[in-house]
């Protein structure tokens, strides 16, 4: 092990080291697990830089399917193929379903009670806190992309407010500002 | 839970929520939730699989479970299966649910996912990465602000607010549990002081 340069990635060990880290990534994420996976993959374990977490984000996004599904699979797939993305995607979806159907089966039970829905509202407000504080972590990446900070922060403006204030379907916006910030970057490298 | 509807659903009705999910699966740029509203004409409106108060009391339950969000499709598949008989069709429910929703976008990602990773130093490629890194960090924001919006409704609710903003500035600068901040939130809320 010596051997290995002094800025070898860890790298998951497994398939099944897989599964485990996904399923407890998952039964962490209270009103989404992506604010989990950022903080994990890339904070603690350090499978990934911000940068790369950025670039597969973006493909996750782009593509159909939930984000963090895509995302969990891409990564899985990263370091064992098919296998490792199944692998990850079970890890992401198996306990998390059965919790989720078991807590189908008790929530008559608990829906009447009012301290209930006081709780889900304070842990969505703590949630759409932990994406932001995501986003705020991830646009220091930007300081080294291509298109420098100044446009970053630009197209970062408009998009913000045409899906938060403006409320514009995403379909567009990606196409529309995402297709001109693609190309200003297409530009930018020069080959 | 509360009118709960009795229902026949005939191999030809599963086979029509299944074919529906694949579909949707294929429009579900931005995530499984972007299917929503079409989720609830289809199994609410169209088909009356499920009643308004179960669509939303499912929506409320897969929010409030650990998890990918995408689970609220499992939650309806479960509660379509219920009305149409027992745990066993609501088994089966959620099973056709899942793999409509799940196959065709996870077979497109991972072809497209690989195909771009074999070619990641082509020029396009790395300009499609890097033009949308902006992008992608504005729709995070714009997300948690839909999210905050959409529990505290209006700025009337300003402790709502606080709790998310105070969130992101300690998630941000510190490298404090996070399920520690989410507890808290959970006890805020539910003794009433937010």
């Amino acid at each position: 092990m010596n051997s290995l340069p002094a800025e070898e990635r860890p790298q998951p060990q497994s398939p099944t080291d897989l599964f485990v880290s996904f399923t407890l990534l998952a039964l962490q994420g209270f009103g989404g697990v992506m604010a989990v996976v950022q903080r994990e993959l890339v904070e603690k374990k350090r499978w990934m830089t911000r940068e790369e977490f950025i670039e597969d984000w973006a493909v996750a996004q782009v593509m159909p399917g939930p984000n963090v599904v895509n995302l969990s699979m891409m990564i899985g797939a990263r370091s064992f193929g098919f296998k490792g993305a199944m692998a990850a995607l079970a890890g992401m979806l198996t306990a998390p379903l059965i919790l989720v159907l078991l807590l189908a089966l008790v929530y008559a039970r608990f829906a009447d009670f009012p301290g209930v829905a006081g709780a889900l509202r304070g842990m969505g407000a703590v949630a759409a806190g932990l994406i932001a504080a995501t986003a705020l972590k991830l646009a220091g990446a930007l300081a080294k992309n291509v298109l420098g900070l100044r446009l970053c922060a630009v197209l970062g403006a408009l998009c913000f407010a045409a899906i938060a204030l403006l409320r514009w379907p995403l379909v567009y916006v990606l196409i529309g500002l995402g297709g001109t910030a693609c190309v200003l970057a297409y530009q930018k490298l020069k080959p | 839970m509360n009118g709960a509807l009795t229902l026949v659903l005939t191999v030809q009705d599963w086979l029509n929520l299944l074919a529906h999910y694949l579909m949707l699966s294929l429009l579900s740029v931005g995530g499984a939730v972007s299917t929503v509203p079409d989720m609830h004409r289809f199994l609410v409106e169209q088909q009356h699989w499920l009643t308004d108060a179960q669509f939303n009391a499912s929506i409320a339950l897969a929010q409030a479970s650990p998890g990918p969000n995408l689970l609220f499709v499992a939650v309806l598949g479960w509660n379509v299966g219920l009305n149409a008989g027992g745990w066993l069709t609501g088994l089966l429910g959620v099973a056709l649910s899942l793999m409509g929703i799940l196959v065709p976008s996870t077979a497109l990602t991972y072809a497209a996912a690989q195909w771009g990773h074999r070619n990641r130093e082509l020029r396009a490629v790395r300009a499609f990465k890097q033009g949308l890194a902006p992008i992608v960090v504005a729709l995070l924001m714009a997300t948690s602000w839909i999210m905050a919006s959409a529990n505290g409704g209006h700025f009337a609710n300003w402790p709502l607010w606080l709790v998310t903003g105070a969130t992101a500035v300690i998630v941000w600068r510190s490298q404090i549990h996070l399920l520690w901040l989410l507890a808290a939130g959970a006890l805020l809320g539910g003794y009433g002081l937010v």
